[in-house]
C-alpha cells in the first residue's frame, strides 16, 4: 500500500469538489429539506413527547432540559450521517455503477485527488446539514450565541473524520450491500452510545471507558459544549482526538481507494 | 515525428500476462489500430497509456514526453474514449461537455463554445437539455466521443467505439472519425471489426494473447500474408479435393467448407468451374478479416 504524498494533491482537487455540488445544486431545494425538518420532528418527539418522562437532567453540574440535552447530539448525528452515508453509498455507486472515477482519471487529474475530493464534498455536505438544522434550533431558542457559530468549523472536521471513515468502508466492502456491516457495528453503537441521548456517566464505567474510543462521543462533546456554551478543559482533548483520527483515517482512506482501484 | 510511442511494454495480473511486450509508435496525423480478439490485451494497453493501469515494464512517450515525467502534461493533451460509458448521468449532455472541459481547466466560455461546436458536429444539439439515462447507445457513444475532444486533444484515443452499436450508428461515428481524421488529428483505435480496422487505419498492429503479430498498412498485410483473392467452395466433394491437390494452392479445409487463397488472376476459379463444378464455388477479394482469422485462429475467444 502507498501513502499519499502532498505532492500527488494539487488545485484540481477542487474540481470534483465542484462537480459533486454542481449536481447537488440541481436538487439542492429537495436536499435541503431534511436537515431542516428533522430536527422539528425529533425536538417534537423527544423534547416534548418523552421530555415530559424524563424531565430536567444533570450535565456539567447545570440543570438541563432534555430537549435543550439532544438538540446539540441531533447536529452531531447529522455531521456524521451526512459524510458517511456520502463517501459510502454515493461515492460507491460513482466509483462502481457510474465509472465517475474512471472519466476522471482520462483526465489530468490522479486518483489521489478524486478520493481526497470526495471526501472534501462529503464534509460539506455536514457542514451544509449542521448549518440549517443550527438555524432551525436556534429559532427555537435552544442554542447559545455566539459558542453556536463554531458549529461550522466543528462540522467541518468532524465531516471530514465521517467521511474518511466511510471511504475506507467503500475501499474495503466487496458490494454495495456490505455497507450494512459498518453500519450495524460502527454508525449505530455510536449513534446511540457516544453520549447522544443520554450522558455518559449513566454507563458502567467500563462501557464509559469504550465510548471515549467512538469519535462521536467527542464530536458530540464539542457540538454541546459550543452550542450550549458549557466550556471546560477537556473540550480540547476531544478536539484533539478528533483532529488526531481524521489526520490518520483521511490518508489511510487515500491509499485503501488507491489499493482498490488500481490494477 | 511520432505522438506516441510504446517500447517493450509489459502488464501482467497474478499469472496472466495480458501484454507481453508490445512494441509501436503513432505518427502524427495518422490513424493507427489495434486490432486483436477479446481478450488480446487492447484495453490494457490502452489504460497504460494514461497511466490508469501501471505497467510493469516498458516505456512509454507521448508528445515526446515521458510518462512518468510528465503524466499531468500527456493527459491535458490526449482525449479518451473507454470502452465502457463512464457520462456523468447526473448531468445533462451539455453539462457533461462542460463539467469535463473543467477537469481541463478550460476557461467556462471556451467550454462553453468548444460544447456548442461538439454537439454541432456529432448532431447532439436537439439533446443538449437531456439527461444521459435517456440516450441511446448510439447517442451514448457519439457523447463520449464528443467529451474526449473537448480539451481539443493531439491525441485522441479510442477503445472499441463502435463495439455493441447498430449500423447506422456506427456509419455515423465512422464518418464522423474519418472527418476528424481528415483535419489532422492523430488517432489510436482498438477494434475487433475488419470493416472498421479496413475504413480507418492507415496503420495496424494485430494482437492476439498481448503479443504483436502483424504489423503494416492493411492492403499490404493482406496482399502479402493472404493473397489477392479467396476462392471459397461450399459442401466440397472429393472431385473438388482432388482437383485442388493436384493444383497444388493453398487450401484450409474447414470440414464443410474450403478456403483457397489466390495470389493473382482467377485462371484457378475458371478451370474449377469449368471442369469441376460450379454451383457452391465463388471468388472475392482477400480481406483483413482472412487475415486476422489466419493469424488469431478460429477457436472462439472469451
Ligand atoms: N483488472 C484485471 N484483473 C485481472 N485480469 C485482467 C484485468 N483486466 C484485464 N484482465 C485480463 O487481461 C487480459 C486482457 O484483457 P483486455 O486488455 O481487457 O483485453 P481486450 O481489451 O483486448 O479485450 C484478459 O485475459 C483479461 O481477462
Ligand atoms: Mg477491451
Amino acid at each position: 500500500m502507498n501513502w499519499p504524498r502532498p505532492s500527488q494533491i494539487s488545485y484540481r482537487t477542487l474540481r470534483v469538489w465542484q462537480r459533486n455540488f454542481s449536481v447537488y445544486r440541481r436538487t439542492w431545494k429537495i436536499s435541503f429539506l431534511p436537515p431542516l425538518l428533522e430536527p422539528l420532528l425529533y425536538i417534537l418527539a423527544f423534547g416534548v413527547g418523552l421530555a415530559v418522562m424524563v424531565g430536567e437532567l444533570q450535565y456539567a453540574g447545570r440543570p438541563l432540559s432534555y430537549t435543550v440535552f439532544i438538540a446539540p447530539a441531533l447536529v452531531s448525528v447529522a455531521i456524521m450521517y451526512n459524510a458517511f452515508f456520502e463517501t459510502t453509498y454515493n461515492s460507491f455507486v460513482r466509483m462502481y455503477w457510474q465509472k465517475t472515477y474512471d472519466a476522471l482519471l482520462a483526465t489530468p487529474l490522479n486518483l489521489e485527488e478524486i478520493i481526497l475530493g470526495e471526501m472534501l464534498w462529503a464534509a460539506t455536505k455536514s457542514v451544509i446539514a449542521a448549518t440549517l438544522m443550527g438555524s432551525v434550533i436556534s429559532l427555537c431558542g435552544l442554542f447559545e450565541y455566539p459558542g453556536a457559530l463554531l458549529l461550522i468549523p466543528i462540522a467541518a472536521l468532524g465531516g471530514l473524520l465521517f467521511a474518511a471513515f466511510g471511504m475506507i468502508c467503500t475501499a474495503l466492502v466487496p458490494g454495495i450491500e456490505m455497507f450494512n456491516l459498518p453500519i450495524f457495528l460502527g454508525v449505530t453503537p455510536m449513534f446511540l452510545f457516544s453520549g447522544t441521548f443520554f450522558p455518559l456517566e449513566n454507563l458502567p464505567g467500563w462501557a464509559q471507558s469504550l465510548a471515549q474510543l467512538l469519535p462521536l462521543t467527542h464530536l458530540v462533546a464539542l457540538v454541546r459544549g459550543s452550542a450550549l456554551e458549557f466550556w471546560s478543559g477537556s473540550l480540547w482533548l476531544s478536539l484533539l482526538y478528533l483532529l488526531a483520527v481524521t489526520a490518520i483515517l483521511l490518508p489511510l482512506a487515500i491509499a485503501l481507494m488507491v489499493r482498490r482501484i488500481v490494477r | 515525428m511520432n505522438i506516441l510511442q510504446v517500447e517493450a511494454l509489459r502488464k501482467s495480473y497474478g499469472e496472466l500476462q495480458a501484454v507481453k511486450g508490445i512494441s509501436f509508435a503513432v505518427r502524427k496525423g495518422e490513424c493507427f489500430g489495434l486490432l486483436g480478439p477479446n481478450g488480446a490485451g487492447k484495453t490494457t494497453t490502452i489504460r497504460m497509456l494514461y497511466g490508469y493501469t501501471p505497467r510493469d515494464a516498458g516505456r512509454l512517450e507521448l508528445f515526446g514526453l515521458d510518462i512518468d515525467r510528465d503524466i499531468r502534461e500527456i493527459k491535458r493533451r490526449i482525449g479518451i474514449c473507454q470502452q465502457e460509458d463512464s457520462l456523468d448521468p447526473d448531468l445533462t449532455v451539455h453539462d457533461n461537455l462542460v463539467g469535463y472541459a473543467r477537469y481541463f481547466s478550460i476557461p467556462r466560455q471556451q467550454a462553453e463554445r468548444r460544447a456548442g461546436e461538439l454537439l454541432d458536429f456529432f448532431a447532439l444539439k436537439s439533446r443538449a437539455a437531456d439527461r444521459i439515462s435517456v440516450l441511446s447507445g448510439g447517442l451514448k457513444r457519439r457523447l463520449m466521443l464528443a467529451r474526449a475532444l473537448v480539451n481539443d486533444p493531439d491525441l485522441l484515443i479510442l477503445d472499441e467505439p463502435t463495439t455493441g452499436l447498430d449500423p447506422q450508428s456506427r456509419q455515423l461515428l465512422w464518418e464522423k472519425l474519418s472527418a476528424l481524421k481528415g483535419r489532422g488529428l492523430s488517432i489510436l483505435l482498438t477494434t475487433h471489426y475488419m470493416e472498421e480496422a479496413e475504413r480507418l487505419c492507415d496503420r495496424l498492429v494485430i494482437v492476439d494473447h498481448g503479443e504483436i503479430l502483424v504489423e503494416g498498412k492493411p492492403t499490404l498485410l493482406v496482399r502479402e500474408r493472404v493473397g489477392h483473392s479467396v476462392l471459397e467452395v461450399a459442401d466440397p466433394d472429393q472431385a473438388v479435393r482432388d482437383f485442388l491437390a493436384r493444383e497444388q494452392c493453398r487450401v484450409e479445409d474447414l470440414g464443410n467448407r474450403l478456403l483457397v487463397y489466390l495470389d493473382d488472376g482467377d485462371q484457378l476459379f475458371l478451370k474449377l468451374t469449368r471442369e469441376v463444378r460450379t454451383e457452391g464455388c465463388t471468388l472475392r477479394p482477400a480481406g483483413l478479416e482472412d487475415l486476422f482469422l489466419k493469424l488469431t485462429g478460429r477457436e472462439l475467444r472469451e
